[in-house]
């Protein structure tokens, strides 16, 4: 018998283990609610699938009687549109900003320790002043966003640039580069891989601070939702929704990551020191 | 046209109290190949790094073309590191473009069109030359270790440097490929007239590649104080282009200590 640390699963094994927990979970949850139901059949905690798949009709493929929208795909257009604005701000600042930190002491001395102090700051903290400097609008949600993940990024990115080896750095230079070409023809280039990563990192707590932001204030959104039909215990609506929300935090890391290996081979191809 | 390449003019180096290079008075001459040996922390290094611009002299002057050396590295002189001397996000043909990118298009620092070709045209030539015609479109990760080497010598003679700066080149590779790579750099260094520096722990290689060996040794010693005295170049010894035998050279010369 090998040791434990050197026994592999096999293929078919692999996909087995990999999807007994999520089938414990539901007969877990398939269990209970039927044990609930059984004593109450109003009970709202945990619904049965029929009742969660009716509000899932309801909810996505009937127009809403007040207003007359797919009540799921607006919230979905809605949330998405602020998540992507305040992730494409963040991402934006934090590579401008991580580059120049990291390339150009005389940016870095001033710039750095302000960063990392705001980085500090709580930000569901400073949320009520979002609301009473941007209004109750889109605004304040995105600048949540961006308050909340951007000093994380310029942090990490400049941390990334920094740790470019020095002999690039001179090398670069006996080639004649500029300042400005060093920065973009080597550094840039270096660290763009580092952001995806980042970004994928950070796009939970993106979730979370447009989702706290929506609940507080808003009128339509994932959120919004969520923190609407919680007055009605209404379960059946909050499952499908979460669970919705994690589909699409999924897919947005994956699209992250295929892209990333797509577009920088160099990148994931190296193995070790491998690399020049 | 007499006038060296590089002077040293009672050069010093001292970091506070610790000296590392005193008295330093040499001269490398356009063609030559300096080889330099000496004991770890013995300053050859150091040296190195002044003749880069990336360390500053503490006394004395340092010339190149009978002008104080620039205090930061540009374009006069070429340097190839053991290790991360190639970009690793830019293909081998991309590596060796740089140079004229970077010289032709201040803004962008990317060619197009006729002036791309051209440049490409140079570059494909460079990669042949040291024998990377075949891996053009390879990423760095995808070259051996000794390939990369080659890449990085390329990519820095692309610029036709004043002075070409090598820091224990092949100190990582196998001794096969080291002794293909020794013949590439004497080939290179007899057909485009280069002048090089060259900094190795190997005393054999210092003796068979170059026309000239310098000892890096202290010549004064404190044993209160072992960092109050700096290292001489303790052995200046011309060698026929590499002609005279390392074994020959050894009887000449106390043999100067090198790493295990």
């Amino acid at each position: 018998m090998a040791r434990l640390i050197n026994r592999q699963p096999d293929r078919l094994g692999r996909w087995l283990l990999a999807l007994l927990p999520f089938v414990i979970l539901l007969l877990l949850y398939l269990i209970n609610s039927e044990a609930r139901l059984a004593v109450n059949p109003n009970d709202k905690m945990l619904p049965s699938f029929p009742t969660i798949f009716d509000s899932i009709a309801r909810m996505a493929f009937e127009p809403s009687r007040r207003t007359g929208e797919y009540l799921l795909l607006a919230d979905t257009l809605s949330s998405l549109r602020l998540l992507l604005m305040g992730v494409g701000i963040s991402a934006a600042l934090g590579l401008s900003v991580g580059l120049l930190n990291g390339g150009i002491p005389l940016f870095r001395t001033p710039v750095s320790p302000i960063v990392t102090a705001v980085s500090l700051i709580p930000p569901m903290a400073i949320l009520p002043i979002l609301f009473i400097v941007f209004g109750l609008g889109d605004l304040a949600k995105v600048m949540l966003i961006v308050i909340g993940i951007c000093p994380i990024l310029i942090r990490d990115l400049q941390l990334k640039t920094l740790s470019l080896p020095e002999e690039q750095l001179i090398k670069a230079q006996t080639l004649g580069a500029t300042s400005w070409q060093i920065l973009l023809r080597m550094m840039l280039p270096q660290v763009l891989p580092r952001l995806f990563e980042a970004v994928r990192l950070t796009l939970g707590s993106a979730w979370l601070f447009l989702i706290a932001a929506e609940a507080i204030a808003a009128t339509e959104g994932l959120g919004y939702r969520i923190f609407l039909v919680r007055r009605y215990l209404d379960m059946s609506v909050i499952l499908p929704y979460v669970f919705w929300i994690t589909l699409l935090a999924f897919a947005m890391d994956w699209i992250l990551k295929v892209t990333a290996r797509k577009a920088f081979p160099w990148y994931f191809g190296r193995n070790g020191e491998a690399q020049g | 046209m007499s006038q060296p390449i590089l002077q040293a003019k009672n050069v010093w180096k001292e970091y506070g109290d610790v000296c590392v290079l005193e008295r330093i008075n040499v001269a490398i001459n356009a063609g030559e190949f300096v080889t330099v040996v000496g004991a770890s922390g013995c300053g050859k290094s150091t040296f190195l790094k002044l003749l880069l611009g990336t360390e500053s002299v503490s006394r004395g002057e340092l010339l190149l073309d009978g002008k104080p050396i620039p205090q930061e590295p540009d374009e006069h002189r070429g340097i190839v590191f053991q290790k991360y001397s190639v970009f690793p996000h830019l293909t081998a043909l991309g590596n060796v473009l740089l140079a004229d990118e970077f010289a032709q298009s201040p803004w962008l620092g990317k060619l197009f069109g006729a002036a791309k070709k051209q440049a490409v045209d140079r570059a494909v030539a460079m990669l042949e030359r040291v024998g990377l015609g075949h891996a053009l479109n390879r990423y760095p990760s995808e070259l051996s270790g000794g390939m990369q080497q080659r890449l990085a010598i390329a990519q820095a003679l692309m610029k036709k440097p004043r002075i070409l700066l090598l820091d224990e080149p092949f100190g990582a590779l196998d001794p096969g490929i080291r002794g293909d790579m020794h013949q590439l750099i004497r080939e290179l260094w007899l057909q485009q007239g280069l002048t090089i520096f060259m900094v190795t722990h190997d005393l054999k290689e210092g003796f068979a590649l170059g026309s000239r060996l310098w000892v890096f040794d202290k010549s004064r010693h404190d044993p209160q104080s072992p960092q109050r005295f700096g290292a001489q170049i303790t052995y200046d010894i011309p060698l026929q282009g590499g002609k005279l035998k390392a074994e020959d050279a050894l009887r000449l010369s106390p043999e100067p200590k090198t790493e295990q």
